[in-house]
């Protein structure tokens, strides 16, 4: 009976995945085993450090984080950055207009990373990492998120080295063929080459690679409690084991002398 | 109250007494927790505790949640970030919320099918029954505006396309539209009163939750077999009954620490694995997303509201007779509320003598048949509408009526059902032979 009732919840709810799938994006995204992933996943603060330094000089140009605050650099789970050190970065590559001095200044970790918007910017990337879903598998069911996460890490990886080259000119846009991008064409220009971004502890800064860190550092940007979260699953899903266990036995007991059976404990 | 003869409170002590002359809330309490259950009730039966309990956990974590939101199309996206960032514990109390409505559905869909299957509708439960089906349309009501709050693309444009259903209705469709939105489009009055009634609709379902237990218990809870308990005298019904607690109440709640395992592991592991990843960008009203899906527990009824289109013969009838007035778009939505409205009468379609589906061997082929197509219409609800699923959801939502109007009324007359057992009792000591003795 329980197998039955068990059973049909996988059903429906591998059903409910339909959602999910309809939302597929165009191209081929490959996927990537990056450390986040399943259940037990943890955030590599190496290439969320990496991540953060690709983002800061290539990305921020055009695009903002609105909803992150820069003090969260420093949160456990995140690039883990001193305080110190977060107040130095967040001095050195961003300011904000006060108006109490009625003048920019430096920001400050209690800031936000900036919003950024106008002609010829991109979308804000505080949560792109969650927007796109890069595959529905197995058969669309959607159910290796388990083990996968949705891919928007892996949409965002390959679509930063999925340009193709191409390029074409629509009502005065200029538009670069991207072979990830829904519909082909996109008006992002190609970012990252080979060495686009020099690591102090020389890391490998292939385009491929660092397309994986920043992918890495927009996951976190987007679900900067994820490590948190797991964390609090699984132990309710412990502590609910062990109540669940208890009350099988409490319910066993209860009923055998009703249902004619012994029960010995 | 319960027709099935039992013990009552009685007040023993001096307070006790003082207390119950004045108000009997006492007695209430131990008469509705000691109420004698049908023993052979299966493990079909538990869904009703895991659905109060759904309840319960939507009003505490949606109280919370609403300490910390803004409803104002320009903070709202912005203030659940800030509760997924900045609230302590904020991101699990969010994803327990949206996860949540997903639990409370799959389990209000269970319980529903488990009262088509055996009867549970039919004669002396119709109240039971309509209470619960205002109930789910509630439910509905309040699941749609509380995925509008976050704000987000689906947010937006699934309130877009289900506030215009409403404009389809003729005549009055438009200024009943602009009514509902506050104005001629989804914006900040939408948005205000769509988290007003989010917030007040679960108290009215909590207040119809306490009806519907009132109506059962006092026509006593249908069992597998459809036979009820018998009544001649307290020993009697003793004999085919156990009180609810602890006996159902300790079962109840081993199955629902079962389901909230699993609960538990979709939040922790893999929480946006029911939504989908458009909410994650804030509404934008010059923006259509590509694909309008909506959550899916509103799939099979979405796939009824797109199946009949204008090149059905049916919608073009109605429409040629209707001078016009019901036209294609109107007629999907009168077949969307009408699956409901249907299923809603079955205790006036259903002509069988026998409740429990158990004893009706023919019935038990066009409810499994219903079941496939249920699902069927959930998975083609996601689809696009291009053949073939044009005519999947066509055939899909036809069977979904002829399954109530014509072969519920039709069974009854032709079917011939096997006997169930004379009493529950009897039913139960050939579970458990040991019983018997």
């Amino acid at each position: 009976m329980i197998k039955q009732l068990t059973a049909s919840a996988i059903v429906a709810l591998g059903l409910a995945t339909g959602a999910a799938q309809a939302a597929g994006a165009g191209g081929e995204v490959h996927d990537t085993a990056f450390s986040f992933e399943g259940p037990f996943g943890k955030y590599d603060k190496e290439q969320l450090r990496r991540g953060l330094k690709v983002y800061t000089e290539v990305c921020a140009a055009c695009h903002g984080l609105r909803y992150v605050p820069l003090r969260t650099l420093s949160d456990k789970g995140g690039p883990e950055y001193t305080e110190d050190e977060v107040r130095a970065y967040a001095a050195e590559n961003f300011t904000i207009y006060d108006p109490e001095l009625d003048d920019d200044r430096a920001r400050v970790p209690a800031d936000f990373f900036p919003t950024v918007s106008g002609e010829g910017m991109g979308p804000d990337l505080s949560l792109m990492a969650k927007a796109r879903a890069g595959f529905h598998g197995p058969a669309g069911t959607g159910i290796n998120q388990l083990v996968k996460g949705m891919g928007g890490a892996e949409y965002i990886a390959s679509f930063l080295t999925a340009f193709n080259g191409k390029e074409q000119e629509v009502a005065g846009q200029y538009l670069n063929g991207n072979d990830v991008f829904p519909g082909g064409w996109t008006s992002m220009p190609p970012q990252l080459e080979d060495g686009s971004v020099e690591f102090d502890d020389g890391h490998n800064n292939s385009a491929h690679h660092l397309a994986e860190d920043v992918a890495a550092f927009l996951m976190w940007t987007a679900e900067p409690k994820m490590m948190a979260r797991k964390q609090a699953g699984f132990i309710s899903v412990l502590m609910l084991v062990l109540l669940t266990s208890l009350l099988y036995l409490t319910n066993k007991k209860l009923w055998a002398p009703h249902k004619g059976k012994k029960f010995d404990a | 109250m319960s027709g099935i003869p039992h013990d009552h409170y009685e007040p023993k002590s001096g307070f006790e007494k003082w207390l119950d002359e004045r108000l009997p809330i006492v007695g209430l309490a131990y008469g509705t927790l000691m109420i004698p259950t049908p023993k052979n009730l299966n493990w079909w039966w538990i869904w009703g505790i895991v659905l109060a309990f759904c309840l319960v956990m939507q009003i505490v974590t949606g109280i919370i949640l609403v300490m910390h939101y803004t409803p104002h199309v320009d903070l709202a996206f912005a203030s659940v970030e800030h509760i997924m960032r900045n609230v302590n514990g904020g991101h699990m109390i969010r994803y327990i919320h949206m996860n949540g409505a997903s639990l409370f559905f799959l389990a209000v869909y269970i319980h529903i099918f488990r009262g088509l299957f055996y009867g549970s509708y039919k004669a002396p439960r119709e109240i039971t029954w309509i209470v619960g089906m205002i109930i789910y349309l509630l439910m509905m009501a309040t699941g749609f505006m509380g995925y509008v709050l976050p704000w987000g693309q689906m947010s937006f444009w699934g309130a877009t396309v289900i506030t215009g259903l409403f404009g389809a209705i003729p005549f009055i469709g438009e200024p009943l539209q602009t009514f509902l939105l506050g104005g001629p489009a989804v914006d900040n009055a939408t948005l205000n009163r769509f988290f007003s009634l989010h917030y007040l609709l679960p108290f009215v379902i909590a207040a119809l939750v306490a009806v519907h237990i009132w109506a059962f218990h006092t026509t006593g809870n249908n069992n597998p077999t459809g036979v009820e308990v018998r009544r001649g005298s307290k020993e009697e019904a003793k004999k085919d009954t156990l009180p609810f607690w602890p006996y159902f109440v300790i079962k109840d709640l081993f199955a629902l620490g079962l389901i909230l395992i699993g609960f538990f592991a979709i939040v922790g592991f893999m929480p946006n694995y029911l939504g989908h990843p458009d909410n994650y960008i804030e509404a934008n009203a010059l923006a259509t997303p590509a694909h309008i899906v909506p959550e899916w527990y509103f799939l099979p009824f979405y796939a009824i509201l797109r199946a009949f289109t204008a090149d059905v013969w049916v919608v073009q009838l109605v429409s040629f007779l209707t001078g016009g007035i019901i036209d294609a778009k109107f007629f999907g939505v009168l077949a969307m509320f009408g699956a409901i409205i249907v299923m809603a009468l079955a205790p006036w379609l259903d002509t069988s003598s026998v409740r429990s589906g158990q004893y009706r061997p023919a019935f038990k082929w066009w409810y499994r048949l219903l079941l496939i197509d249920f699902v069927v219409l959930m998975w083609v609800g996601a689809r696009d509408t291009n053949f073939p699923h044009d005519w999947i959801s066509l055939i899909g939502s036809t069977y979904w009526f002829a399954y109530f109007l014509v072969i519920l009324p039709l069974l009854g007359l032709f079917e011939k059902p096997s006997t169930p057992p004379a009493t529950i009792e009897e039913d139960f000591n050939a579970h458990y032979p040991g019983a018997a003795e």
